[in-house]
């Protein structure tokens, strides 16, 4: 069963991936690395049932990691909020001050 | 690998599978702001329920509360507080955009590779399946990582305090 949990935790990722890299509205950027993140915890949790030790390690793991997606979650809006005030806008494309 | 006799498990597998999946592209694919959260929402709940799957109640339970409830929740309001002129707009860069979905298929193709390339050894079968899931996490919680426990208290009350300031701060 190892595998189909892997593989189902790489299509999650590869999503992820695209969305945050080619959507340009920026909550969605944001909902997109929740789920990159989301992938690596099926993946810890996966392992923590068929790995060759299992043990609750990877449920410890992935419950840190979620604590830390929270917390990204929360200061990504806060970031997103002022910088609307600031540019008036969402779109990901308008945000390239320090480029120029 | 194709040969496996159909069990519950498989069954529920697939279940929870095609719920995520089917919530995930839904994110991408659709048009308004709204419905992109709401299916991502979908996703989460599918994934709690692959946890249960694995005898992580306690992280299905977690991933409830937080994803499909206070991560959902706050996207939304992030969408409320921010203005969005219908839908995502015109791709502006059709050839970027192929670009990372050829670039995302390579790097599944590439896991894809791996996954079925290694030699996964049989474990011990139900070894670490404790009887009480959340009495074990909390003992072992308290015991064995009370410093990145504590570490990480930290970094939350750092993280909500600094977006109530950057929030705050254009205002008034």
């Amino acid at each position: 069963m190892l595998p189909s949990y892997l593989t189902l935790a790489a299509i999650l990722f590869c999503i992820g991936l695209y969305g945050a890299l080619a959507k340009r509205n920026a909550i969605i950027v944001l909902l997109s690395l929740e789920l990159m993140l989301n992938a690596v915890n099926l993946n810890l949790v996966a392992f923590s049932k068929y790995g060759v030790v299992p043990a609750l390690t990877g449920q410890i793991f992935s419950i840190f990691t979620i604590t830390v997606a929270a917390a990204e979650a929360a200061v990504g809006v806060a970031i997103l909020i002022a910088l609307f005030r600031a540019r008036g806008t969402v779109d990901v494309h308008a945000f390239d001050r320090m480029r120029r | 690998m194709f040969n496996v006799d159909i069990t519950g498990e498989l069954v529920a597998f697939f279940a929870f599978a095609a719920i995520i999946i089917g919530g995930s592209v839904l994110m991408i694919s659709l048009e308004k702001v709204v419905h992109m959260v709401i299916s991502m929402a979908a996703a989460f709940l599918g994934l709690a329920g692959m946890y249960v799957l694995l005898d992580a109640e306690f992280v299905a339970f977690v991933q409830v509360l937080i994803y499909a409830g206070a991560v959902s929740i706050l996207m939304i309001f992030g969408i409320m507080m921010t203005k969005h002129g219908g839908g995502d707009g015109q791709p502006a860069r059709p050839l970027y955009e192929a670009l990372v979905a050829v670039g995302a298929l390579c790097l599944f193709g590439l896991f894809f590779y791996a996954i079925r390339t290694t030699e996964f050894p049989d474990a011990a079968p139900s070894a670490a399946v404790a009887e009480d899931n959340t009495m074990a996490i909390g003992e072992l919680l308290f015991s064995g990582y009370i410093v990145p426990f504590e570490l990480l208290s930290v970094l939350l009350t750092v993280a909500f305090i600094g977006a109530i300031a950057l929030a705050k701060k254009g205002a008034d």
